[in-house]
C-alpha cells in the first residue's frame, strides 16, 4: 500500500512542481529517495500507530479474550456494559473532573505568576519585568523534565500520614491534627492532593510559555493603556489575557488530553484506584480489564471511549473559544 | 532567552521620575511578586531537595523524622538500588531503549518532514493530517491491538520491540515540529545544490539536514525526555523484568513489597532516575525554554 503511495507520490510530483526543472527522470536516486524518506517512517507509522488504533474500533465491538482465535461481533454490547458498569462510570466521572480542574488551576496559576515576571516591575515608563526572576523560571520550569512516575512516588512519600515532608511541616506549624493524616487515604483529600501533584508537575512549563507569550506583545499597547490610566489588573484583563488567547487555548487542550489520561500520576500515587475509587482512572480500568481479565474487546471500548471523551473536550475548547470572541483575532503587531 | 521586548522601546514617560522616586505601589507589587515567586519555587525544590536527602538515610531514620540529616553520608542506598534492585539492569536498558530510538526517530522524523515540507504531491496534506491525528488521539485506545501486532511479529516484550514502537509513537510529534522548520529553508539553496549536480540524498543529507541542526537540537531534547519518561508503552508491551526500564522498574520496586519496601533504596533510586534528566536540563536549560518560547509565536 505504501509502495504504490510513494510511486503515485514520485510522478505526483514530478508533474506538480513546473518551476523546479519541469521534468523528473525517476532515476534510481529519486525513487529510492522517496521509497526510504517518505515510505520508511509511513510504513512504521501505519502499522504501529494508525493500524493498531483503526483495529481497536473494532475489537471494541466483540467479545474477544485475546488467547484464542474466536470472537464473536456484539455490536454495541461492549459499551453498553461499560454504561452499566458502576466502577467505570466512577472512573470516567474522575476523569472528567480532572479534565474540568487541572486545566482551569494550572492556566491561573501559570498566567499569574507569568504575569509577576514580565510586568512585575517598575508601572514607570516602558513595562518592565521583575528583577532577577530567571531563577525563578528555571525552578519552575525542572519538574516538567522529571519522569512523571519519579514525581508520583516522590510525592507519594511526600504525603506518607507519618515519615512525609508535608505532615511533619504541618505539625511542625502547629497543626497537630495532621500529626498522621492518610492524605491519598481519605476519600475527601485523595482527589484534591493527586490534582495538586499533576499541577505541580506543568505549572513551570506553562508558566515560561506565558511568559514568552506575553513578551510578545508588543510594548506599545502597555504603554498606551497605562497613559490611559489603566491599572495592573485592569491592562492583565484587557491587554495581556485576550492577545495571550491562542496560547491559553493550546495549553487547555493539551492540559486536557493529559488530565482525560492521569495515569501515571494516579499509578504512582493510588495504585489501587484509592479509598473508595476516589483517584481511580479509566485508564487504570483498562490495563485491568485487558492483561488482567483478558476483556480484550472491552478494553478496546475503554480506549474508544476515552478517545471520544479526548475529541469532544478538545471540540469545547475551542467552541467555548469561539463562542467568547476568540474568532475576533486581534492582529499582533 | 530572547530579547527581552520590555527593555527595547521608550526612555521614559514620565521624565519626572527619577530612579530612586519607585512610587510606593511598584514597590509592593515587585515585593508581593517575589514573594509569591520564591514560595513557588520553594514548594517545587522542598520535595526534590527532601528526596535527595532521604537517599542517604537509613529506613530507621527515615521512620525517625522527616527532617532530621542522615547520621551517616554514605551512597550504600545507592549500591544497594543498583544491584540488588537490579535498578542498574534497568538503567542500562533504558539507555539502550532511549539511545536507538532517539537516534532513529531522529533520522526517519527529519527525512519524513523534510519529504512532506518541501515535495507537493498527492496526498502529502492527508499524510500531514494523519500525523497530527496521531499526535492527539490517546495512546490506550490502540494499546490492546498494539500488544498483539508486537506478539504477532515475535517483538512482544523485547528491547527491539520497544524501541520500533518508541519510534512509531515519538514519529508524529518530530515530523510536526520539524515540518515548518524545513518548510522555511530558502529554496535557493537546494536549487543551487541540484545545479551543482546533488542527487536527492546528497542534497538531504549535505545541505538541509546541516541547516536544520537547531531544530533538531530542540526535538531531540523534548524527544529524550519525553522517551525516558515513558511509563505506559513499557509498562504493557514489555512485561518480562530482565527487560524493564526505569520508570518501570521504580513503579515495580514500589509495589513489590507493599510495607516492607527499603525507603532509602527507593529515594536512591528515584534519584538515580532523575538525575540523568537533570544533567540534560541544566545544560539545555537556555534552548529548552528557547523552543517553548519559538513554539508559543508561531
Amino acid at each position: 500500500m505504501t509502495e504504490t503511495a510513494v510511486a503515485s507520490a514520485t510522478t505526483e510530483a514530478r508533474r506538480r512542481r513546473p518551476r523546479r526543472s519541469a521534468r523528473r527522470p525517476l532515476t534510481f536516486d529519486r525513487v529510492s529517495f522517496f521509497l526510504v524518506f517518505l515510505g520508511l517512517p509511513l510504513a512504521l507509522f501505519l502499522v504501529f500507530v494508525v493500524w493498531p488504533f483503526v483495529q481497536a474500533f473494532y475489537y471494541s465491538m466483540t467479545d474477544w479474550s485475546g488467547f484464542t482465535p474466536d470472537m464473536n461481533f456484539v455490536g454495541l454490547d461492549n459499551y453498553r456494559r461499560l454504561l452499566d458498569d458502576d466502577i467505570f462510570m466512577t472512573a470516567l466521572r474522575n476523569n472528567v473532573v480532572l479534565a474540568l480542574v487541572v486545566p482551569l488551576v494550572t492556566i491561573v496559576l501559570s498566567f499569574a505568576l507569568a504575569t509577576m515576571v514580565t510586568v512585575g516591575g517598575s508601572s514607570h515608563g516602558a513595562a518592565r519585568g521583575l528583577r532577577n526572576s530567571s531563577f525563578y523560571r528555571v525552578i519552575s520550569f525542572f519538574p516538567y523534565t522529571i519522569p512523571a512516575i519519579a514525581i508520583g512516588l516522590i510525592w507519594a512519600q511526600m504525603y506518607d500520614p507519618s515519615n512525609g515532608l508535608l505532615n511533619g511541616v504541618l505539625t511542625g506549624l502547629g497543626f497537630e491534627r495532621f500529626e498522621s493524616f492518610p492524605w491519598l487515604g481519605d476519600t475527601r483529600t485523595a482527589m484534591p492532593a493527586s490534582i495538586f501533584v499533576i499541577i505541580w508537575g506543568f505549572v513551570g512549563f506553562y508558566m515560561v510559555l506565558f511568559i514568552a507569550a506575553i513578551k510578545g506583545i508588543p510594548a506599545e499597547y502597555y504603554d498606551a493603556a497605562r497613559i490611559d490610566g489603566a491599572g495592573r489588573l485592569r491592562i492583565a484583563w484587557s491587554i495581556t489575557i485576550p492577545l495571550v488567547r491562542e496560547t491559553v487555548q493550546t495549553a487547555y487542550i493539551y492540559l486536557g488530553i493529559l488530565a482525560l489520561d492521569a495515569f501515571v500520576y494516579m499509578a504512582a500515587l493510588n495504585p489501587g484506584g484509592g479509598p473508595d475509587n476516589a483517584t481511580l482512572v479509566m485508564p487504570q480500568r483498562l490495563l485491568d480489564a485487558a492483561f488482567t481479565k483478558g476483556q480484550f474487546g472491552l478494553a478496546s471500548a475503554m480506549g474508544v471511549v476515552m478517545a471520544i471523551a479526548t475529541l469532544l473536550f478538545a471540540a469545547i475548547v475551542f467552541a467555548v473559544n469561539r463562542l467568547t470572541g476568540g474568532h475576533e483575532r486581534v492582529t499582533r503587531r | 532567552m530572547t530579547t527581552d521586548v520590555t527593555e527595547t522601546t521608550h526612555p521614559t514617560i514620565a521624565d519626572g521620575d527619577s530612579p530612586e522616586h519607585v512610587p510606593a505601589g511598584d514597590r509592593v507589587v515587585a515585593t508581593v511578586s517575589h514573594v509569591v515567586l520564591a514560595f513557588w519555587s520553594l514548594l517545587v525544590l522542598a520535595p526534590l531537595l527532601w528526596t535527595l536527602l532521604s537517599s542517604f538515610k537509613t529506613s530507621s531514620e527515615i521512620f525517625a523524622s522527616p527532617f532530621k540529616l542522615p547520621a551517616d553520608w554514605n551512597f550504600d542506598n545507592y549500591v544497594s538500588a543498583w544491584t540488588a534492585q537490579d535498578i542498574g539492569r534497568y538503567f542500562l536498558n533504558t539507555v539502550i531503549v532511549v539511545g536507538c530510538a532517539l537516534t532513529i526517530v531522529m533520522i526517519l522524523g527529519s527525512m519524513c518532514a523534510y519529504v512532506l515540507a518541501r515535495y507537493s504531491f498527492w496526498g502529502s496534506r492527508f499524510i500531514y493530517y494523519l500525523m497530527l491525528a496521531g499526535l492527539t488521539f490517546p495512546i490506550f485506545m490502540a494499546i490492546v491491538p498494539l500488544f498483539f501486532v508486537l506478539k504477532n511479529i515475535g517483538l512482544l516484550n523485547t528491547l527491539p520491540g520497544l524501541i520500533i514502537t518508541y519510534v512509531a509513537f515519538a514519529l508524529p510529534f518530530t515530523v510536526f515540529f520539524l515540518y515548518p522548520f524545513f518548510k522555511a529553508l530558502p529554496d535557493e539553496i537546494a536549487e543551487a545544490a541540484e545545479v551543482d549536480g546533488a542527487g536527492e540524498w546528497r542534497k538531504f543529507f549535505q545541505v538541509m539536514l546541516p541547516m536544520a541542526k537547531p531544530a533538531m537540537a530542540s526535538v531531540a531534547i523534548f524527544n529524550f525526555l519525553g522517551l525516558w519518561n515513558q511509563f505506559l508503552l513499557p509498562v504493557a508491551l514489555n512485561t518480562k523484568r530482565d527487560n524493564y526500564v526505569l520508570s518501570q522498574g521504580l513503579a515495580y520496586f514500589a509495589s513489590q513489597a507493599g510495607y516492607n519496601v527499603d525507603y532509602g533504596r527507593l529515594f536512591a533510586a528515584v534519584v538515580i532516575t532523575v538525575v540523568p534528566v537533570l544533567v540534560v536540563y541544566a545544560i539545555f536549560q537556555r534552548q529548552l525554554q528557547g523552543s517553548v518560547t519559538q513554539g508559543s509565536s508561531k
